[in-house]
């Protein structure tokens, strides 16, 4: 894990200028009667995370923090596959929020995580798939009146349906 | 003895049948919706307002003190279970609650948070029967110098804490500083930090979006990683004879971060502008760092529940203070209840104890009544948030996930936020992977938005003079202890290169 903990503190050192640059379009010294400028906060904390990540990435190099005296990869076979599926199955999900609404993107979800990963029953799946986007509906929309994104045009009469039912 | 009379009158009203029932249902509810993630008891009280005007301004206030309350004990329990904090009152408690529901004492952990919640919420009212008007005034003694003095020492003992990496920590809290620091410049009004002018940006970081990137997303990819996704739900079925040994045993190994949130709570509670969710971080920090088993702190260790579930509690009832004698909310939910209390016609503000008594006593009764009733039905509760979390982790995980996404969403009703709390989730499972503290992040997006304007107020008083924060009588000395705790770490590894280079000259 040396080789990732010097890499990482590297790209968070440029993560770090980068912050320091962008809060420079505001004033960072001191103003006058106005006190410190506007970009002065974040200037000089985004300064003090270069100098951390510059002594992350030394004591990595030296090979005196944990991760970096691990001889373990940052991300073996299992990890990457983890990632694969269950982190592109919620960037998944996330995706057909926009087109499906949270709701229907919430049931392909269940389907997916329930049947595909989990291997339960269909039985099982397509209950709880069809339960919690109807349950979730009814307390967000009916009882909390908070709504939750609708996706794309073509759902508009089923939610109008479903609407008149609350309202 | 006058405030003896004055507090058994209130008892006679909230004890009222109708004042009753209001407080059972309140608390219930509040205990739902703070344990439902992104929502916490300012959502409760916000949409139940309207409902509050159909019955008198007394029961009113009760009803609606009696959702803040159980909103309070209910945040704990998705920390617990979940691992998402259910509210942002309640984020400490995942340090340690969830480790402990993955070590199969997820019982301990709820039983040791709805007696550390009961604690304080007694302690706080105690404190607030007693000494309501007074401490109003030491709340307002406390300046822009004061209240970042404060904010410092909270970043120091989290910093002091020597456990992790230093300059770990030290990024962690920047980058939450920086993130909070996203939107717009509160005194230029200049949009700050708008990353590629994204419009998202222009409202912010919410720290929820990081809390549950961090806690949902991030935690739950460490999981399935770290047991290669065979994760064994040990958390046994609860008897009653199991409440009563998590009881003793949460108490036994809390007393001493229930004390302290309890006080600690209290105390930012009533600090205009802070409220519970600083007060909850920095009871965990100063219990951390007091603590003989520090270490342990982190994973799974049942003071770092007790801490900042107490606090929580307590700053509730403080947070009461300002609004009630000040007409000043000291959080966003007490906010919603000074609005409340004018549509009521009352004039919150110092005369409120004198012309409304029956009022303000029929509240603080109400809230000693709620407390007892939010520990009842929080322990009535636990063995069917114990059943859930008996599910196998193939169902758990996917509701997890989607917790976090409506979370997400109802902070700040903004996919942006969403697609930016998977960003922080994938970034956090990464960084959680090479040792950085995680949890000191979240704590600095909470206190940024306190601690930059205060540090500002301070410097423009001061023309520029830092000293400010070392010459004034209550700023002093805290800044003093902060810097202290922030060089108390450096101080050991000198100490340690020393004895390291003594050493084998000796031998």
């Amino acid at each position: 894990m040396r080789r990732a903990e010097i890499i990482t503190a590297g790209l968070l050192a440029l993560f770090s200028i980068y912050l320091m640059w962008k809060s420079a379009e505001l004033e960072v010294g001191y103003i006058p009667d106005e006190g410190p400028g506007g970009g002065a906060w974040p200037f000089w904390l985004a300064g003090i995370m270069l100098i951390c990540t510059i002594i992350i990435g030394y004591n990595g190099y030296r090979g005196t923090s944990p991760p970096s005296q691990s001889t373990e990869p940052l991300l073996d076979a299992y990890g990457r596959k983890m990632l694969l599926l269950v982190g592109g199955g919620i960037i998944g999900f996330v995706g057909l929020v926009h087109i499906i609404s949270m709701y229907g993107a919430m049931f392909v979800f269940l389907i997916y995580y329930l049947r595909l990963l989990g291997r339960h029953s269909w039985a099982l799946t397509m209950t709880l798939a069809t339960a919690m986007p109807v349950i979730f509906f009814f307390f967000f929309e009916a009882l909390m009146r908070i709504t939750l994104p609708k996706g794309m045009k073509f759902t508009e009469p089923l939610f109008n349906f479903l609407n008149t039912i609350i309202y | 003895m006058e405030i003896l009379g004055l507090l058994a009158d209130g008892f006679l009203v909230a004890l009222q049948p109708t004042n009753l029932l209001l407080i059972i249902v309140g608390v219930t509810l509040g205990l739902f919706i703070g344990a439902m993630p992104g929502l916490g008891s300012v959502n409760g009280v916000a949409i139940l307002l309207p409902i509050t005007f159909l019955v008198p301004p007394a029961s009113a206030i009760i009803f609606l003190a009696a959702i803040y309350y159980g909103a309070m004990y209910g945040g704990a329990i998705s920390s617990i279970t979940l691992g998402i904090p259910g509210a942002s009152t309640a984020v400490a408690t995942t340090f340690d609650g969830r480790p402990l529901a993955l070590n199969g004492r997820a019982s301990l952990a709820l039983v040791t948070a709805a007696i550390a919640s009961f604690v304080g919420g007694t302690v706080s009212i105690i404190l607030f029967t007693a000494f309501a008007p007074p401490l109003a005034s030491v709340a307002l003694s406390f300046g822009p110098p004061e209240i970042f003095a404060l904010m410092l020492l909270a970043f120091a003992t989290f910093v002091g804490l020597g456990g992790d990496d230093i300059p770990k920590t030290i990024f962690s809290i920047c980058i939450g500083l920086v993130f909070a620091a996203v939107g717009f410049d509160e005194i230029s009004g200049a949009p700050r930090l708008v990353f590629f002018d994204i419009s998202g940006f222009l409202h912010g970081v919410n720290f929820l979006v990081l809390a549950i990137g961090v806690y949902g997303i991030g935690e739950m990819f460490w999981t399935i990683d770290s047991t290669r996704g065979k994760i064994e739900t040990l958390n046994p079925k609860m008897t009653f004879s199991g409440i009563l040994a998590d009881s003793k045993e949460g108490m036994k190994q809390g007393w001493m971060g229930t004390t302290i949130g309890s006080f600690l709570g209290f105390f930012v509670g009533i600090l205009p502008a802070a409220g519970a969710t600083p007060g909850s971080l920095m009871s965990y920090g100063v219990t951390k760092l007091v603590s003989k088993r520090s270490k342990e702190f982190g994973k799974g260790h049942p003071g770092g529940v007790a801490a900042p579930e107490a606090a929580n509690n307590s700053a509730s009832t403080g947070s009461m203070l300002p609004m009630l004698t000040l007409g000043i909310p000291g959080s966003p939910t007490t906010a919603i209840l000074l609005g409340g209390m004018v549509i009521w016609g009352l004039t919150p503000g110092p005369r409120l104890f004198t012309d409304q008594s029956e009022f303000v006593w029929g509240l603080i009764g109400s809230f000693y009544v709620s407390n007892f009733f939010a520990l009842v039905i929080n322990l009535s509760f636990i063995p069917l948030f114990i059943w859930m979390l008996r599910m196998p982790f193939t169902i758990m995980a996917p509701v997890i996930f989607i917790l976090s996404v409506v979370g997400g969403y109802a902070a700040t009703r903004d996919m942006h936020d969403v697609w930016l709390m998977l960003a922080f989730g994938f970034g956090a499972y990464f960084l959680r992977k090479l040792d950085y503290p995680l949890a000191p992040a979240v704590l600095a997006i909470v206190l940024g938005p306190i601690a930059e304007p205060t540090l500002r107020q301070s410097l423009l008083f001061s023309s520029g003079d830092p000293s400010i924060f070392f010459t004034r009588p209550i700023a002093g000395p805290i800044t003093v202890i902060a810097i202290i705790l922030i060089l108390l770490p450096l101080v050991k590894v000198i100490l340690d290169r020393v004895r390291g280079v003594k050493a084998p000259a000796d031998a």
